[in-house]
């Protein structure tokens, strides 16, 4: 039962991070890739009618996870108290953008938030990035699952570290792709083909840099990501559009199960003695409230699943962002 | 102040911010909801121009809902880590199972329904915004639960292993009696806020377009009925809390004495209050117990028995901040509704409303939203001690080792971000309902295709 619950866990995190990770990256790539008030639209309005859903599935995972492992919830978010503050006030002005753009008037609000909109989703990945590095690196906890220290090195330390901006970087290039992908996807017109070439640019750049990274440090999965990195690349030069993205999303997906997963049955790993880590077993729910989760998860979640595929069916037009000729 | 206060004042400022837009967003759903059902059985085109400039101030006014309810999901966690721990239980698959159930649906069916008005069929498209209508209600019911375990804890058993709180039934906790009694009082009063922007938006518009004037009085119906209703569930709500936190509604009348056949003080002054007030005799005993000459217990037999319960210290809220925000809720609100009541009346049969009037109505939203907010600041803070009452105490739910200077920033963040967020969604609301209702009228050579994003 526990193990089913931390693969629901998990499964929510990779649907989030893959569903607002594109979200992120057409947030970040819109306003350079579209050149003008009207380009910039239709970039934004690929993800118009999904960005809610999508961040939805953040209000799962953390919900499912303080559901079933109330401890691990309790020790991530405290223990990286501010940075998470961070994030949070970054997404509040990030939705709001959004949602916002449209409804304002003339085309220099819609700039502002345009650049309201690429900022905050820049700073969302980066912060993203450094806190998954800093989850797996293992967060100062003591035996009762609480991070130690003092001032604000206590919890802004950990995503200060070399391993955090590397982690920042992956995360910046992993919405770069997963943005410019999706744009190319879902967009006809000048802002596809720019995506497409960033596409190609980005899959085999960064290609390059994870096989170096991959064989300097001998791991398996940076290797895996330089395959999938390439090759999506390579898809989006041959017009293989939904495959390039979906290339990107099985990279981003396989590294954030990587990252769960990193310590095995450790879900905190404690820098100052392993023997304070905190482990599934102890940090999960009763059997008594996994059983009701399971029941609600199981009577719910195909259903959530099945309307937002829906969704996408409906939206699937591709958004033009030539003019049309009046 | 220390980091206890900071935490406390944090949680409170992002909470009440959040209800700022929870009960607008309930309220305009189920109108967007009624008015394309309007639309669709009458034909007539002013119901659609209606539901549509709705459907954006709920829009606009969801997002924010969405984004500053994101951070009472990680609340939890970030400052009252200790309290997650404990009841983990109970409010992890609460919340996880609002989030699955209710939120999901009304942010997936919010989208379909917004830009679906040309990509759906009909019957499909009205469904969207019926279902995110419901998907709100639900959403309401699974929060009021979590919050009413915290008034009144239920279906729950402490485990003598780990020494926390284990939930016992799932339908237990939803069917809280303080739950049952919360909700329909928390809907009203979201019903009134939402007539209450329909009202002010419509009398100032009301010049521009006389389509607005349906509007106006659509929002003042639901301002009055509203108020109804939350007057009637009030007062139920009333004795409910009366029977399961009896010091809660003595902290209300600050009556320190048992006391049979007690009066209710509409006004009192003096330091622990009343030394001098203005009574109205049983009017208390009426409201706590429905019975004239029933006893009401005061705060001073309650304290002696709750400290012979749980041990020495103090059980009482602050008497002040209690009496004046449960009069302040009351007052506020029942002035919302009579100022519903009044346009109604100088309305009736086409009439024309006096100047005056119009003049200070597109500012009614402020008073039931403020009632709104009284009645929440009185029933945390009279909560007090009290995190989960009669179980633990709320210095007993922070994340150990978080320190005053850490909530002071985050605090100083939420407050900028949540300031400007508030002053940019207001700007909007006024330019959206300024925006001509019939876009033919406006710009009959450019036609909108698609939603503008």
């Amino acid at each position: 039962m526990i193990t089913f619950w931390f693969s629901v866990v998990v499964l929510a995190w990779v649907l989030f991070f893959v569903l607002e990770g594109f979200d992120f990256g057409v947030g970040l790539l819109g306003p350079v890739l579209g050149r003008d008030d009207h380009e910039r639209g239709a970039a934004v309005r690929t993800i118009g009618p999904f960005w809610d859903g999508n961040e939805v599935w953040l209000v799962a995972a953390i919900g499912v996870t303080f559901a079933a492992f109330p401890a691990w919830y309790s020790a991530l978010l405290a223990g990286l108290y501010l940075p998470m503050v961070l994030l949070l006030l970054l997404l509040a002005v990030r939705g709001v953008a959004l949602e916002f753009r449209g409804k304002g008037d003339g085309p220099r609000y819609r700039r502002r938030a345009d650049i309201a909109l690429a900022l905050s989703s820049l700073g969302i990945v980066l912060v993203w990035g450094a806190l998954l590095a800093a989850f797996v690196r293992g967060l100062a906890i003591d035996a009762g699952g609480d991070v130690v220290g003092g001032g604000f090195a206590r919890t802004v330390g950990p995503v200060l570290t070399p391993a955090a901006g590397l982690g920042s970087l992956a995360a910046l290039y992993a919405a770069l792709l997963l943005g410019a992908t999706f744009l190319a996807l879902r967009t006809s017109g000048p802002v596809r083909r720019r995506a497409r070439t960033l596409a190609q640019w980005l899959g085999t750049g960064g290609a390059v840099a994870l096989l170096l990274l991959g064989l300097g440090t001998g791991s398996v999965v940076v290797l895996i990501a330089a395959v999938l990195a390439f090759v999506a690349g390579l898809l989006a030069r041959t017009g293989r559009e939904a495959l390039a993205f979906a290339a990107t999303a099985v990279g981003v997906a396989g590294s954030v199960v990587a990252v769960f997963t990193s310590h095995g049955s450790v879900v905190l790993h404690s820098t100052i003695d392993p023997a304070y880590a905190l482990t599934r077993d102890a940090a999960a729910a009763t059997p008594q409230a996994l059983e009701l989760l399971t029941w609600a998860g199981v009577l719910i979640l195909p259903g959530v699943l099945a309307y937002q595929v829906y969704s996408y069916w409906v939206f699937r037009r591709r958004v033009a962002s030539e003019r049309v000729p009046s | 102040m220390d980091v206890l206060d900071w935490t406390r004042l944090q949680f409170a400022v992002v909470t009440i911010y959040h209800y700022f837009f929870v009960p607008l967003s309930i309220s305009l759903a189920a109108t967007a909801a009624g008015l394309q059902i309007a639309w669709l059985r009458t034909k007539k085109e002013q119901y659609l121009h209606l539901t549509k400039l709705v459907g954006k101030l709920l829009i606009v006014t969801f997002a924010v809902g969405v984004v500053t309810g994101l951070v009472q999901e990680f609340q939890f966690g970030l400052g009252w880590s200790a309290f997650a721990r404990f009841y983990g239980d109970v409010f992890g698959p609460t919340l996880a199972i609002e989030g699955m159930l209710a939120f999901f649906l009304e942010a997936t069916f919010l989208a379909l329904w917004y830009f679906g008005w040309d990509r759906l069929p009909r019957a499909i498209h009205t469904a969207c915004i019926v279902i995110v209508a419901v998907g709100t209600l639900l959403s309401a019911f699974i929060i009021l639960a979590a919050n009413s375990f915290m008034q009144n804890p239920v279906a729950y058993a402490l485990d003598p292993v780990t020494g926390r709180a284990r939930l016992t039934s799932f339908t237990e906790l939803m069917l809280n009696k303080v739950n049952l009694a919360a909700f329909p009082h928390t809907i009203s009063g979201a019903v009134m806020v939402g007539g209450a922007l329909l009202l002010a938006v419509g009398v100032w518009r009301l010049a521009a377009d006389p389509a607005y004037g349906i509007l106006a009085r659509l929002g003042a119906w639901l301002t009055l009925a509203g108020g109804a209703a939350t007057a009637l569930t009030g007062d139920h709500l009333g004795k409910v809390i009366t029977e399961v936190q009896p010091m809660k509604m003595a902290a209300a009348e600050a009556l320190y004495e048992t006391t049979a056949g007690a009066p209710f003080a509409v006004f009192a002054t003096g330091k622990p209050l009343p030394e001098f007030a203005l009574e109205i005799p049983w009017l208390l005993s009426i409201l706590a117990k429905g019975n004239p000459n029933a006893t009401v217990q005061g705060i001073d037999d309650l304290q002696a028995q709750y400290a012979a319960e749980f041990g020495p210290g103090s059980y009482v809220p602050m008497i002040p901040v209690a009496f004046w925000t449960f009069r302040l809720m009351i007052g506020i609100g029942m002035l919302a509704a009579f100022l519903g009541a009044l346009y109604l009346w100088r309305t009736r049969k086409g009439r024309q409303a006096p100047r005056w009037l119009t003049r200070w109505l597109p500012l009614i939203p402020l008073l039931p939203t403020a009632a709104n907010t009284f009645g929440w600041i009185f029933t945390e803070t009279a909560r007090q001690p009290w995190i989960a009452f009669g179980i633990s105490k709320v210095a007993d739910g922070i994340s150990p080792g978080l320190t005053s200077s850490e909530v002071i920033v985050s605090l100083a963040g939420f407050t900028v971000i949540y300031g400007v967020i508030a002053v940019v969604w207001l700007r909007l609301v006024r330019h959206l309902a300024r925006q001509p209702l019939s876009p033919s009228a406006a710009s009959a050579e450019k036609p909108e295709l698609a939603p503008v994003y």
